[in-house]
C-alpha cells in the first residue's frame, strides 16, 4: 500500500509562549491537489517549514512519502517547495539562480531552460533577478519548485502577483502535474482558485486543524439553498410565505428569496409559485462556496 | 563538490569577482608602491609611520614585504566576501532554497567555506602577484638591487610568505562567516567585525597590553607576517600565534557548525 504524500501526528510548534502549530493531524494522499488554507497568522508557513525540515517541531511527527520528518535528506530529492514566496540572488540572472540551485541538487542544466520556457521566462532568462517583475519572480520560484522533477510540490501562496492569465497558467499547470501524479500541497488565499483544483483540503485556524478530508465534504456539510427570483419585486413577500407554509425557511435577501432546502425542493417551489400566478426570473440551487465555508469556519478572520 | 561548484557561481558573478580582485590590486599595489616610492621619506614608507630601508628591500625577502603588509586589509577583504556569502542567504531568503535542496547542513556550511577559501587564495594570488609585479617594476627607480630575491632563498621566503598571508586571510574570513551566522546580516556582520579588528582590539591593546597577546586581529597579523610584524615587539613568538589561531578558528568552526546546524530557519 502506498504511503500519503503527507502525513502529520500531534504536531506542533512553540515559540516561546506562542503556540503556532497545535497538534496538528492530518494526511494528504498522493497524487492529488490539496489546498491548504487558514487566515493570517494560522501555522501553515509553520507547519510546510517543518514538512521541509527547517524548522524542528517541538512536538509530533510527520512523514514526507513514507520518510520521517525528522530525516529531510531521505526525502527531499523527490520534493519541490516554494515557501515564504519567491527568494534568489538578485545578481544573478534567472538561469544563473536556477543553475545554482540545480548544481546543489545534482539537476542537469538542460532543465533550467526547460523550466524557463515552461513558467513563461525563456525569453528573459539572461536578465537579473533584480529587474524582474513580482510576477516574473513568482514565475521563477515556480521553476525552481519543480527543477527536481518532485513527487511531491509544495508552494506557498504560488499566484501572488500574477495577472489573471498568469493565475490561470499556474491553475492549469498545477493540474497537469497532478495527472501526472504529482501530489500538490498549496497555500493560497484565492479560495476560489482552490476550490476550482483542488480535491483535498486542510484548514487551520489559530494553529489548529479545523478540517482536513476531501473538499466535497466539507462543502457538503453545508445546507444546500435554493435561489427563488421572481420577475416582480413585490411578489417577494408572498413568495417567500408560500414557502415558509412548506415548513421549509425562506429568508428574503434583496431581489430574491433563499430557501433552506436541497435540489429536490425546486420542483415544488416552481409549482407552488406557477399556482399563485407568480413567474420565475430564477431558480437555482445553491451551494456553499469554498470562501462561505471558510468564513464560517474562521469565523470571519482574514 | 556540488555545494562549492554552486556557491562558487554566486562568488564568480563578474561585479562582485572583479570588484573585489580590484581592491585587492588596489591595496596591494597602494602599500608596495608607497613602500618602494616613500624610501628615503623621513616620515617613514610603511604602516605606522615605520621605515623599511632599502638594505632590509634588498634581502632574498626582501620583495615579499609589500605582500606581507597588505595582510591587514586583504583580510578585510576576506571577512567581508566571507560575512556577506553567508549572511546574504539569510537576508536574501535565499537558505531555505538551500536547504530544500541540500538538506545535509554541516555539508552545507563546509562546501560553502571551502569554495569561499578557494576564492580567498585566488585573492591572495592575485595580491602576490601585484606585490612582486610592482616590486620588480619599481626596483629599478627606487635603486633596490634585486639580486637576491630570484634565489632558491628568495623563492623559499615567498612559500613561507605566501602560506602566512593564506593562513591569516582564511583566518579573518572564518571570522566573518562566524559573524555572518550570528548577525545574518552583510552589513551588521561586516561593521561589527571590522570595527572590532580595527578599533576595539587598538583601544583593548592600549588599555591593557598582555590582551594584545591573545586578541585575533593581533595573532593574525604575527601569522601573516611569520612572526613580528614591522615596528610591534611583545608579541607572541609565531608558533605560539599559530597555535592560539588555530585554537581559535576549531572554537570558531565549532560554534558556526552548531550554529547552523540546529537554529531554525524562519525568515
Amino acid at each position: 500500500m502506498n504511503s500519503p504524500a503527507i502525513s502529520v501526528s500531534n504536531l506542533s510548534k512553540r515559540y516561546g509562549d506562542v503556540l503556532a502549530v497545535n497538534d496538528a493531524t492530518f494526511e494528504v494522499p498522493l497524487g492529488t491537489i490539496c489546498g491548504f488554507v487558514g487566515p493570517n497568522g494560522s501555522g501553515k508557513t509553520t507547519t510546510i517549514r517543518m514538512l521541509l525540515g527547517l524548522i524542528k517541531p517541538s512536538a509530533g511527527s510527520g512523514s514526507i512519502i513514507g520518510n520521517s520528518i525528522s530525516h529531510p535528506e531521505k526525502y527531499l530529492t523527490d520534493v519541490g517547495a516554494m515557501i515564504e514566496g519567491p527568494a534568489f540572488y538578485p545578481a544573478l540572472s534567472g538561469i544563473e539562480n536556477l543553475k545554482v540551485f540545480a548544481k546543489l541538487g545534482g539537476i542537469p542544466y538542460s532543465r533550467c531552460q526547460e523550466l524557463l520556457q515552461l513558467v513563461g521566462l525563456g525569453d528573459r532568462a539572461k536578465d537579473k533577478y533584480k529587474n524582474y517583475s513580482l510576477g516574473m519572480k513568482q514565475r521563477l520560484g515556480i521553476a525552481a519548485a519543480l527543477l527536481p522533477n518532485p513527487k511531491l510540490l509544495i508552494l506557498d501562496e504560488p499566484t501572488n502577483g500574477l495577472d489573471p492569465a498568469g493565475i490561470q497558467e499556474v491553475r492549469d499547470l498545477l493540474e497537469k502535474l497532478a495527472a501526472e501524479g504529482v501530489t500538490v500541497f498549496v497555500s493560497s488565499h484565492l479560495l476560489s482558485e482552490l476550490e476550482m483544483i483542488s480535491k483535498y483540503l486542510v484548514m487551520l485556524r489559530k494553529g489548529a486543524v479545523i478540517f482536513a478530508g476531501p473538499i466535497e465534504e466539507l462543502l457538503h456539510r453545508n445546507k444546500p439553498t435554493i435561489v427563488a427570483k421572481p420577475s416582480t419585486l413585490n411578489s417577494l413577500p408572498f413568495l417567500a410565505e408560500l414557502i415558509n407554509k412548506t415548513g421549509h425557511k425562506a429568508i428574503i435577501e434583496a431581489d430574491h428569496v433563499r430557501v433552506d432546502a436541497d435540489e429536490s425542493f425546486a420542483i415544488q417551489i416552481n409549482k407552488l409559485a406557477f399556482e399563485s400566478g407568480i413567474v420565475l426570473a430564477q431558480l437555482t440551487p445553491v451551494r456553499a462556496s469554498l470562501e462561505e465555508t471558510f468564513f464560517e469556519l474562521t469565523e470571519g478572520e482574514a | 563538490m556540488r555545494i562549492f561548484l554552486a556557491e562558487w557561481r554566486k562568488l564568480k558573478r563578474p561585479a562582485f569577482f572583479f570588484g573585489t580582485m580590484g581592491s585587492v590590486i588596489f591595496v596591494t599595489g597602494l602599500v608596495t608602491s608607497l613602500l618602494f616610492l616613500l624610501i628615503d621619506a623621513k616620515t617613514g614608507n610603511a604602516d605606522r609611520g615605520n621605515r623599511i630601508t632599502r638594505e632590509m628591500l634588498q634581502l632574498s625577502d626582501g620583495f615579499t614585504i609589500g605582500f606581507n603588509s597588505s595582510n591587514g586589509l586583504l583580510g578585510l577583504v576576506a571577512l567581508s566576501v566571507f560575512a556577506a556569502q553567508t549572511a546574504q542567504e539569510y537576508t536574501y531568503g535565499t537558505l531555505r532554497n538551500l536547504l530544500v535542496r541540500q538538506p545535509r547542513r554541516i555539508r552545507l556550511l563546509i562546501g560553502k567555506y571551502f569554495s569561499m577559501i578557494a576564492f580567498a587564495l585566488l585573492s591572495v594570488m592575485v595580491s602576490a602577484a601585484t606585490a612582486i609585479g610592482l616590486a620588480v617594476a619599481l626596483s629599478g627607480r627606487a635603486k633596490v638591487n634585486t639580486d637576491n630575491w630570484f634565489t632558491n632563498d628568495g623563492y623559499s621566503a615567498f612559500g613561507n610568505s605566501f602560506a602566512n598571508v593564506l593562513i591569516s586571510t582564511i583566518g579573518y574570513g572564518t571570522i566573518g562567516m562566524l559573524l555572518g551566522l550570528i548577525f545574518r546580516s552583510p552589513i551588521s556582520s561586516i561593521s561589527i567585525g571590522t570595527v572590532y579588528l580595527l578599533v576595539v582590539e587598538s583601544i583593548l591593546s592600549i588599555a591593557w597590553k598582555p590582551i594584545s597577546n591573545w586578541m585575533p586581529g593581533n595573532l593574525l597579523s604575527v601569522v601573516a607576517t611569520g612572526g613580528s610584524p614591522i615596528g610591534v615587539s611583545d608579541v607572541p613568538s609565531y608558533s605560539q600565534a599559530l597555535l592560539r589561531i588555530g585554537l581559535y578558528l576549531i572554537g570558531a568552526a565549532l560554534v558556526t557548525a552548531t550554529l547552523f546546524k540546529r537554529r531554525d530557519v524562519a525568515n
